[in-house]
């Protein structure tokens, strides 16, 4: 451990606004981005089981188009 | 050889294997950042001039990293699809724009806050600086330059193009710091040398690295999955998957 204590810790030697800034928009960049793809595949899946639900009671005339 | 190559180029053979990777992938990204910074933020060893500001390198340059190394994926990509007409590739490449400016923003961002404690500015035209800024630029030009065109297949090319033509920029930012001796010190990490900093600080960031590393390709892997639904809505097998439960 490179600190005696919690508060030394979050102080980083009077660097804290620094590093924990630094390291929050990091983290909130992969976080954020990791939640946007996981809205988006959520987002595609919804559409694609709505669309096989309207194919299933319509039955196409063309099955090759889409 | 050729059949090869298009069965792996296949949207649908992609779906199926990237569903096997994509577990693992998460995991090791998780777990390698997770240990990389805990190690790095309470047990690496403070540094002896610039004392505990030096842990923002633990995000610093794994981003900057990333941000260099997805412009190339993303260039060599556009290249596969361009002359194999491989739409996997093109869907990579999309997918890979956005998380590459997200990772430059970053590398900008942390090098700024990392510069006012050690430099006293917060920004410099230093040539190693500016050239990641031209960086962001040519991410933001592929974004901007896809989404202008009403067919998707021309955004798609032109697309391809500047990230062909920008890669130009990379051995730039690689040499900026050997050529014009500014203030950005010469690259201080490297997986294949060694390392010309203690062995304990060094353990974390090669860590930090893998694991951003590790995130990058379970992303692309996550977002081409969602590309490959979005543009192949109307193909048979995506239709049962969709009326299988996906």
């Amino acid at each position: 451990m490179a600190f005696d204590s919690l508060d030394a810790f979050f102080a980083m030697g009077g660097h804290g606004a620094y590093v924990w800034s630094a390291w929050a928009v990091t983290a909130l960049a992969m976080v954020g981005s990791v939640a946007h793809a996981r809205i988006e595949r959520r987002g595609l899946l919804r559409d694609l089981e709505r669309r096989a639900r309207r194919e299933a009671a319509t039955p196409r005339k063309n099955p090759d188009a889409s | 050889m050729w059949a090869f190559i298009h069965k792996v180029g296949s949207p649908k053979w992609f779906y199926t294997i990237s569903a096997r990777l994509l577990p693992w992938c998460w995991t090791l990204a998780v777990t390698l950042i997770l240990v990389g910074s805990i190690w790095g933020l309470a047990f690496a060893p403070a540094d002896y001039q610039q004392g505990d500001s030096f842990r923002i390198i633990y995000v610093h340059v794994p981003a900057a990293f990333l941000a260099q190394s997805i412009f190339v994926s993303m260039a060599v990509a556009a290249l596969i699809f361009m002359v194999w007409k491989i739409k996997v590739a093109d869907m990579a490449a999309a997918v890979m724009a956005p998380l590459g400016a997200v990772m430059t923003f970053v590398a900008l961002f942390t090098g700024s806050v990392w510069g006012m404690p050690t430099w006293g500015t917060w920004w410099i035209w230093d040539a190693r600086l500016t050239s990641m800024l031209i960086l962001l630029f040519l991410y933001l030009g592929v974004i901007a330059l896809r989404g202008a065109f009403t067919s998707r297949d021309s955004g798609a090319r032109a697309a391809s193009v500047l990230a062909m033509v920008g890669v130009i920029n990379i051995p730039v930012i690689k040499y900026s710091v050997d050529w014009w001796y500014t203030l950005h010190q010469p690259a201080s990490f490297s997986i294949t040398s060694r390392p010309s900093m203690p062995v304990e600080m060094w353990w974390p960031l090669l860590l930090m690295v893998l694991g951003f590393y590790a995130f990058f390709i379970a992303m692309t892997l996550m977002r081409t999955r969602s590309e490959v639904l979005r543009r192949e809505a109307g193909k048979h097998w995506v239709r049962e998957l969709a009326a299988g439960g996906a």
